[in-house]
Protein backbone atom coordinates (compact mmCIF):
# COMPACT_ATOMS: atom_id res chain seq x y z
CA UNK A 1 0.00 0.00 0.00
CA UNK A 2 1.39 3.39 -0.93
CA UNK A 3 0.80 6.39 1.27
CA UNK A 4 0.84 10.09 0.59
CA UNK A 5 -1.33 12.52 -1.25
CA UNK A 6 -3.53 15.37 -0.10
CA UNK A 7 -3.61 15.93 3.62
CA UNK A 8 -5.31 18.70 5.47
CA UNK A 9 -3.82 21.10 7.93
CA UNK A 10 -6.29 22.97 10.05
CA UNK A 11 -4.90 26.04 11.76
CA UNK A 12 -7.23 27.48 14.33
CA UNK A 13 -6.79 30.90 15.78
CA UNK A 14 -9.27 32.72 17.99
CA UNK A 15 -12.21 30.79 16.58
CA UNK A 16 -11.37 31.52 12.92
CA UNK A 17 -11.11 28.31 11.00
CA UNK A 18 -8.64 28.07 8.13
CA UNK A 19 -8.39 24.82 6.20
CA UNK A 20 -5.22 24.44 4.19
CA UNK A 21 -4.65 21.53 1.86
CA UNK A 22 -1.16 20.24 1.51
CA UNK A 23 0.14 17.81 -1.08
CA UNK A 24 2.02 15.04 0.62
CA UNK A 25 4.85 13.10 -0.92
CA UNK A 26 4.49 9.41 -1.69
CA UNK A 27 6.27 8.05 1.35
CA UNK A 28 5.52 7.94 5.03
CA UNK A 29 8.31 10.26 6.12
CA UNK A 30 7.06 13.23 4.12
CA UNK A 31 3.46 12.58 5.10
CA UNK A 32 4.55 12.19 8.71
CA UNK A 33 6.55 15.42 8.56
CA UNK A 34 3.31 17.25 7.80
CA UNK A 35 1.87 15.86 11.01
CA UNK A 36 4.16 18.27 12.84
CA UNK A 37 5.06 17.71 16.45
CA UNK A 38 1.90 16.42 18.00
CA UNK A 39 1.18 16.12 21.67
CA UNK A 40 -0.91 13.10 20.74
CA UNK A 41 -2.43 11.34 17.80
CA UNK A 42 -6.07 10.27 17.57
CA UNK A 43 -6.83 6.91 15.97
CA UNK A 44 -10.46 5.90 15.59
CA UNK A 45 -12.87 3.28 14.28
CA UNK A 46 -10.40 0.52 13.50
CA UNK A 47 -13.26 -2.09 13.43
CA UNK A 48 -11.00 -5.12 13.64
CA UNK A 49 -13.19 -8.04 12.56
CA UNK A 50 -14.90 -6.21 9.71
CA UNK A 51 -14.43 -8.04 6.42
CA UNK A 52 -17.01 -6.78 3.93
CA UNK A 53 -16.63 -4.98 0.61
CA UNK A 54 -15.96 -1.54 2.02
CA UNK A 55 -12.59 -2.83 3.25
CA UNK A 56 -11.66 -6.53 3.22
CA UNK A 57 -8.41 -5.78 5.07
CA UNK A 58 -9.00 -3.57 8.10
CA UNK A 59 -5.92 -5.07 9.77
CA UNK A 60 -3.82 -3.89 6.85
CA UNK A 61 -5.20 -0.35 6.91
CA UNK A 62 -4.67 -0.15 10.68
CA UNK A 63 -1.10 -1.40 10.24
CA UNK A 64 -0.59 1.24 7.55
CA UNK A 65 -1.96 3.93 9.85
CA UNK A 66 0.42 2.81 12.58
CA UNK A 67 3.33 2.94 10.12
CA UNK A 68 2.34 6.52 9.32
CA UNK A 69 2.30 7.51 13.00
CA UNK A 70 5.59 5.71 13.62
CA UNK A 71 7.24 7.71 10.85
CA UNK A 72 6.67 11.02 12.71
CA UNK A 73 10.10 12.44 13.55
CA UNK A 74 9.12 13.73 17.00
CA UNK A 75 6.85 11.04 18.34
CA UNK A 76 3.60 12.01 20.05
CA UNK A 77 3.60 11.56 23.81
CA UNK A 78 0.56 9.31 23.65
CA UNK A 79 -2.18 7.93 21.44
CA UNK A 80 -5.92 8.11 21.96
CA UNK A 81 -8.35 5.68 20.34
CA UNK A 82 -11.87 7.05 20.17
CA UNK A 83 -13.55 3.68 19.93
CA UNK A 84 -14.93 0.92 17.71
CA UNK A 85 -11.62 -0.80 18.22
CA UNK A 86 -13.35 -4.04 17.18
CA UNK A 87 -16.34 -4.76 14.98
CA UNK A 88 -18.17 -7.43 16.99
CA UNK A 89 -16.57 -7.23 20.48
CA UNK A 90 -15.13 -10.70 19.94
CA UNK A 91 -12.09 -11.76 22.02
CA UNK A 92 -10.05 -12.62 18.92
CA UNK A 93 -10.78 -9.16 17.52
CA UNK A 94 -9.62 -7.43 20.69
CA UNK A 95 -6.51 -9.62 20.71
CA UNK A 96 -5.66 -8.75 17.12
CA UNK A 97 -6.31 -5.04 17.67
CA UNK A 98 -4.11 -4.94 20.76
CA UNK A 99 -1.37 -6.81 18.97
CA UNK A 100 -1.43 -4.32 16.09
CA UNK A 101 -1.61 -1.27 18.38
CA UNK A 102 1.38 -2.56 20.35
CA UNK A 103 3.39 -1.82 17.20
CA UNK A 104 3.05 1.91 17.88
CA UNK A 105 6.32 3.51 18.96
CA UNK A 106 4.31 5.78 21.26
CA UNK A 107 3.49 3.16 23.83
CA UNK A 108 1.00 5.12 25.94
CA UNK A 109 -2.51 4.36 24.68
CA UNK A 110 -5.76 5.75 26.09
CA UNK A 111 -9.06 4.41 24.80
CA UNK A 112 -12.78 4.92 25.05
CA UNK A 113 -15.23 2.30 23.77
CA UNK A 114 -17.45 2.54 20.74
CA UNK A 115 -20.81 0.79 20.56
CA UNK A 116 -19.13 -2.01 18.56
CA UNK A 117 -16.82 -2.60 21.54
CA UNK A 118 -19.62 -3.20 24.06
CA UNK A 119 -21.78 -5.37 21.81
CA UNK A 120 -20.99 -8.63 23.60
CA UNK A 121 -23.83 -9.97 25.73
CA UNK A 122 -22.14 -9.16 29.05
CA UNK A 123 -20.42 -5.93 27.90
CA UNK A 124 -17.24 -7.14 29.57
CA UNK A 125 -14.70 -7.82 26.81
CA UNK A 126 -13.69 -4.17 26.39
CA UNK A 127 -13.36 -3.59 30.14
CA UNK A 128 -11.30 -6.73 30.70
CA UNK A 129 -8.68 -5.22 28.45
CA UNK A 130 -9.05 -1.47 28.76
CA UNK A 131 -11.11 -0.94 31.89
CA UNK A 132 -8.39 -0.34 34.45
CA UNK A 133 -7.84 3.34 33.65
CA UNK A 134 -11.47 4.10 34.49
CA UNK A 135 -12.12 1.52 37.20
CA UNK A 136 -14.33 -0.21 34.65
CA UNK A 137 -16.64 2.81 34.46
CA UNK A 138 -15.37 3.79 31.00
CA UNK A 139 -14.76 7.47 31.84
CA UNK A 140 -11.58 8.96 33.32
CA UNK A 141 -9.14 11.84 33.02
CA UNK A 142 -5.40 12.34 32.93
CA UNK A 143 -2.93 15.14 32.29
CA UNK A 144 0.01 15.69 29.96
CA UNK A 145 2.10 18.85 29.81
CA UNK A 146 -0.64 20.79 31.56
CA UNK A 147 -3.33 19.65 29.14
CA UNK A 148 -6.29 18.02 30.86
CA UNK A 149 -7.53 15.00 28.90
CA UNK A 150 -11.01 13.63 29.62
CA UNK A 151 -12.26 10.34 28.19
CA UNK A 152 -16.03 9.92 28.22
CA UNK A 153 -18.24 6.97 27.32
CA UNK A 154 -21.53 7.61 25.53
CA UNK A 155 -22.31 4.19 24.06
CA UNK A 156 -23.80 2.35 27.02
CA UNK A 157 -27.22 2.32 28.66
CA UNK A 158 -28.82 3.74 25.56
CA UNK A 159 -32.38 4.90 25.76
CA UNK A 160 -34.32 3.08 23.03
CA UNK A 161 -34.59 5.16 19.90
CA UNK A 162 -32.16 7.68 21.33
CA UNK A 163 -28.78 9.13 20.66
CA UNK A 164 -25.57 8.61 22.56
CA UNK A 165 -25.92 9.11 26.31
CA UNK A 166 -23.54 10.17 29.05
CA UNK A 167 -25.88 9.64 32.00
CA UNK A 168 -26.19 11.39 35.34
CA UNK A 169 -23.35 9.56 37.14
CA UNK A 170 -20.83 10.44 34.46
CA UNK A 171 -22.02 14.05 34.27
CA UNK A 172 -21.69 14.37 38.07
CA UNK A 173 -18.18 12.95 37.87
CA UNK A 174 -17.31 15.35 35.04
CA UNK A 175 -18.51 18.34 37.03
CA UNK A 176 -16.31 17.36 39.97
CA UNK A 177 -13.35 16.55 37.75
CA UNK A 178 -13.47 19.90 35.94
CA UNK A 179 -14.21 21.98 39.05
CA UNK A 180 -10.63 21.49 40.22
CA UNK A 181 -9.22 23.05 37.02
CA UNK A 182 -8.47 26.69 36.31
CA UNK A 183 -10.08 28.17 33.18
CA UNK A 184 -6.68 28.58 31.53
CA UNK A 185 -6.08 24.83 31.52
CA UNK A 186 -6.41 23.50 27.97
CA UNK A 187 -9.00 20.74 28.02
CA UNK A 188 -9.42 17.92 25.51
CA UNK A 189 -12.54 15.77 25.76
CA UNK A 190 -12.72 12.58 23.74
CA UNK A 191 -15.63 10.19 23.33
CA UNK A 192 -16.82 7.86 20.60
CA UNK A 193 -20.13 9.31 19.49
CA UNK A 194 -20.27 12.98 18.55
CA UNK A 195 -20.90 15.26 21.52
CA UNK A 196 -22.82 17.62 19.27
CA UNK A 197 -25.75 17.14 16.98
CA UNK A 198 -24.48 16.25 13.51
CA UNK A 199 -27.37 14.14 12.22
CA UNK A 200 -29.79 12.86 14.83
CA UNK A 201 -31.72 10.62 12.42
CA UNK A 202 -28.61 8.45 12.11
CA UNK A 203 -27.75 8.60 15.81
CA UNK A 204 -24.92 11.06 15.19
CA UNK A 205 -25.23 12.98 18.42
CA UNK A 206 -25.45 12.61 22.20
CA UNK A 207 -28.74 13.39 23.91
CA UNK A 208 -27.34 14.89 27.13
CA UNK A 209 -24.09 16.31 25.74
CA UNK A 210 -25.38 19.85 26.28
CA UNK A 211 -24.89 19.37 30.01
CA UNK A 212 -21.25 18.39 29.48
CA UNK A 213 -20.62 21.26 27.07
CA UNK A 214 -22.09 23.70 29.61
CA UNK A 215 -19.42 22.54 32.10
CA UNK A 216 -16.71 23.22 29.52
CA UNK A 217 -17.69 26.74 28.50
CA UNK A 218 -15.69 28.48 31.20
CA UNK A 219 -12.40 27.09 29.89
CA UNK A 220 -10.26 29.15 27.53
CA UNK A 221 -9.37 26.28 25.20
CA UNK A 222 -11.52 23.20 24.73
CA UNK A 223 -11.12 20.57 22.03
CA UNK A 224 -13.80 17.90 21.64
CA UNK A 225 -12.66 14.87 19.65
CA UNK A 226 -15.04 12.16 18.51
CA UNK A 227 -15.20 9.26 16.06
CA UNK A 228 -18.17 7.08 15.07
CA UNK A 229 -19.07 8.77 11.79
CA UNK A 230 -15.93 7.78 9.85
CA UNK A 231 -15.43 11.22 8.33
CA UNK A 232 -14.24 14.63 9.35
CA UNK A 233 -16.78 17.17 10.44
CA UNK A 234 -15.90 20.19 12.53
CA UNK A 235 -17.51 23.08 14.33
CA UNK A 236 -16.16 25.97 16.38
CA UNK A 237 -18.28 27.46 19.13
CA UNK A 238 -16.48 30.20 21.01
CA UNK A 239 -13.53 28.57 22.72
CA UNK A 240 -14.74 25.04 21.94
CA UNK A 241 -13.60 23.22 18.79
CA UNK A 242 -15.56 20.07 17.88
CA UNK A 243 -13.87 17.65 15.55
CA UNK A 244 -14.58 14.14 14.32
CA UNK A 245 -12.04 11.75 12.84
CA UNK A 246 -11.71 9.50 9.85
CA UNK A 247 -11.72 5.78 10.49
CA UNK A 248 -8.82 3.50 9.68
CA UNK A 249 -11.39 0.85 8.64
CA UNK A 250 -13.90 2.22 6.12
CA UNK A 251 -15.70 5.44 5.21
CA UNK A 252 -19.38 6.20 5.79
CA UNK A 253 -21.70 8.36 3.74
CA UNK A 254 -22.18 12.05 4.38
CA UNK A 255 -25.15 12.84 6.65
CA UNK A 256 -28.43 11.86 5.02
CA UNK A 257 -26.88 10.61 1.79
CA UNK A 258 -28.38 7.15 1.36
CA UNK A 259 -30.52 4.89 3.54
CA UNK A 260 -28.31 4.76 6.62
CA UNK A 261 -24.90 5.14 8.25
CA UNK A 262 -23.51 1.83 6.99
CA UNK A 263 -20.12 1.14 5.42
CA UNK A 264 -19.55 3.05 2.19
CA UNK A 265 -17.88 1.08 -0.58
CA UNK A 266 -15.66 3.25 -2.78
CA UNK A 267 -13.31 2.32 -5.63
CA UNK A 268 -10.26 0.53 -4.27
CA UNK A 269 -7.87 3.26 -5.37
CA UNK A 270 -9.92 5.85 -3.48
CA UNK A 271 -10.18 4.00 -0.15
CA UNK A 272 -6.89 5.05 1.44
CA UNK A 273 -7.59 8.75 0.89
CA UNK A 274 -10.76 8.42 2.97
CA UNK A 275 -9.06 6.75 5.94
CA UNK A 276 -6.59 8.33 8.31
CA UNK A 277 -5.47 9.57 11.71
CA UNK A 278 -5.40 13.01 13.34
CA UNK A 279 -2.45 14.70 14.95
CA UNK A 280 -3.24 17.17 17.72
CA UNK A 281 -0.98 19.86 19.14
CA UNK A 282 -2.04 22.29 21.81
CA UNK A 283 -0.65 25.77 21.38
CA UNK A 284 -0.21 27.95 24.44
CA UNK A 285 -0.37 31.25 22.62
CA UNK A 286 -3.80 30.80 21.16
CA UNK A 287 -7.00 29.32 22.47
CA UNK A 288 -7.43 26.45 20.06
CA UNK A 289 -5.67 23.23 19.18
CA UNK A 290 -3.91 22.50 15.93
CA UNK A 291 -5.46 19.47 14.30
CA UNK A 292 -3.75 17.87 11.35
CA UNK A 293 -5.34 15.04 9.43
CA UNK A 294 -3.25 12.55 7.58
CA UNK A 295 -5.12 10.25 5.24
CA UNK A 296 -3.55 6.95 4.40
CA UNK A 297 -3.07 8.10 0.85
CA UNK B 1 -25.02 -20.69 29.08
CA UNK B 2 -28.76 -20.54 28.59
CA UNK B 3 -28.37 -19.20 25.05
CA UNK B 4 -26.48 -22.33 24.01
CA UNK B 5 -29.09 -24.57 25.54
CA UNK B 6 -31.78 -22.69 23.71
CA UNK B 7 -29.90 -22.97 20.42
CA UNK B 8 -29.54 -26.75 20.85
CA UNK B 9 -33.16 -27.09 21.92
CA UNK B 10 -34.27 -25.16 18.89
CA UNK B 11 -32.14 -27.35 16.61
CA UNK B 12 -33.72 -30.46 18.11
CA UNK B 13 -37.17 -28.93 17.72
CA UNK B 14 -36.44 -28.04 14.11
CA UNK B 15 -35.46 -31.61 13.32
CA UNK B 16 -38.62 -32.87 15.01
CA UNK B 17 -40.75 -30.34 13.14
CA UNK B 18 -39.30 -31.40 9.80
CA UNK B 19 -40.71 -34.89 10.33
CA UNK B 20 -44.21 -33.41 10.09
CA UNK B 21 -45.70 -31.54 7.16
CA UNK B 22 -42.95 -29.38 5.70
CA UNK B 23 -45.45 -26.63 4.99
CA UNK B 24 -46.76 -26.62 8.54
CA UNK B 25 -43.22 -26.68 9.84
CA UNK B 26 -42.23 -23.82 7.57
CA UNK B 27 -45.27 -21.83 8.63
CA UNK B 28 -44.50 -22.46 12.27
CA UNK B 29 -40.90 -21.33 11.83
CA UNK B 30 -41.97 -18.31 9.82
CA UNK B 31 -44.46 -17.20 12.46
CA UNK B 32 -41.75 -16.98 15.09
CA UNK B 33 -39.02 -15.44 12.98
CA UNK B 34 -37.73 -11.90 12.87
CA UNK B 35 -35.31 -10.69 10.24
CA UNK B 36 -33.05 -7.70 10.54
CA UNK B 37 -32.74 -5.81 7.29
CA UNK B 38 -31.84 -2.20 6.48
CA UNK B 39 -31.49 -1.27 10.15
CA UNK B 40 -35.03 -2.52 10.91
CA UNK B 41 -36.49 -5.46 12.78
CA UNK B 42 -39.16 -7.10 10.61
CA UNK B 43 -41.78 -7.47 11.87
CA UNK B 44 -41.43 -4.67 14.42
CA UNK B 45 -44.04 -6.35 16.55
CA UNK B 46 -44.37 -10.12 16.55
CA UNK B 47 -47.06 -11.95 18.47
CA UNK B 48 -46.40 -15.51 19.60
CA UNK B 49 -47.94 -17.98 22.05
CA UNK B 50 -46.35 -18.69 25.44
CA UNK B 51 -43.65 -21.32 25.04
CA UNK B 52 -42.75 -20.23 21.52
CA UNK B 53 -39.15 -19.75 20.49
CA UNK B 54 -38.41 -16.66 18.45
CA UNK B 55 -35.43 -16.71 16.10
CA UNK B 56 -33.81 -13.57 14.79
CA UNK B 57 -31.58 -13.54 11.72
CA UNK B 58 -29.36 -10.65 10.70
CA UNK B 59 -29.50 -10.04 6.96
CA UNK B 60 -27.66 -6.71 7.10
CA UNK B 61 -24.03 -6.06 6.29
CA UNK B 62 -23.76 -4.35 9.68
CA UNK B 63 -23.80 -6.31 12.92
CA UNK B 64 -26.79 -5.92 15.20
CA UNK B 65 -27.81 -7.17 18.62
CA UNK B 66 -31.09 -8.18 20.21
CA UNK B 67 -31.04 -6.55 23.62
CA UNK B 68 -34.16 -6.65 25.75
CA UNK B 69 -35.17 -3.49 27.55
CA UNK B 70 -35.47 -5.30 30.88
CA UNK B 71 -32.31 -7.42 30.67
CA UNK B 72 -34.15 -10.67 29.99
CA UNK B 73 -32.32 -11.57 26.78
CA UNK B 74 -29.14 -10.33 25.10
CA UNK B 75 -27.76 -11.82 21.91
CA UNK B 76 -24.37 -10.14 21.69
CA UNK B 77 -23.19 -8.97 18.28
CA UNK B 78 -24.68 -10.91 15.35
CA UNK B 79 -22.68 -10.75 12.15
CA UNK B 80 -24.38 -11.12 8.76
CA UNK B 81 -26.48 -14.34 8.59
CA UNK B 82 -25.99 -15.15 12.25
CA UNK B 83 -29.06 -16.07 14.27
CA UNK B 84 -30.20 -15.88 17.85
CA UNK B 85 -33.12 -17.62 19.53
CA UNK B 86 -34.99 -17.07 22.75
CA UNK B 87 -37.88 -19.00 24.25
CA UNK B 88 -40.70 -16.88 25.67
CA UNK B 89 -42.53 -18.76 28.39
CA UNK B 90 -44.61 -16.03 29.99
CA UNK B 91 -47.25 -13.73 28.49
CA UNK B 92 -46.25 -10.11 28.20
CA UNK B 93 -44.83 -7.47 25.90
CA UNK B 94 -41.07 -7.67 25.58
CA UNK B 95 -39.47 -4.55 24.13
CA UNK B 96 -35.96 -4.80 22.72
CA UNK B 97 -33.42 -2.73 20.83
CA UNK B 98 -30.24 -3.15 18.88
CA UNK B 99 -27.57 -2.02 21.35
CA UNK B 100 -25.28 -0.95 18.50
CA UNK B 101 -27.96 1.11 16.74
CA UNK B 102 -30.41 2.05 19.49
CA UNK B 103 -32.84 3.74 17.12
CA UNK B 104 -33.82 0.19 16.10
CA UNK B 105 -36.61 -0.82 18.45
CA UNK B 106 -39.16 -3.62 18.33
CA UNK B 107 -41.21 -5.90 20.55
CA UNK B 108 -42.31 -9.47 21.02
CA UNK B 109 -45.88 -9.84 22.29
CA UNK B 110 -46.56 -13.13 24.04
CA UNK B 111 -50.20 -14.02 24.50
Amino acid sequence: MAFGSAGTLFALSGGVFTPIDLAFAADNREAAARLGTPLFVQISDTHIGFNKDANPDVRGTLAGSIDLVNAIAHQPEFIIHTGDITHLSRPAEFDAAQQLLSGLKASELHTVPGEHDVADATQSEYFQRFGRASGNRGYYSFDHRGVHMVGLVNVMNFKPGGLGILGDDQLKWLATDLAARTPSTPVVVFAHMPLWSIYDAWGWGTGDADQAIALLRRFGSVTVLNGHIHQIVQKVEGNITFYTARATAYPQPAPGVGPGPGPLTVPADKLASMLGVTSVSIRRDQPAAILIDAPLS
Amino acid sequence: MPANLIRSAFAAGAIAASLFSPLAAANARQASAVVIKNFDFAPMSLTVKPGATVTWKNLDGEPHTITSADGLFRSGALDTNETYSFKFDRPGTYKYVCSIHPRMTAAIVVK
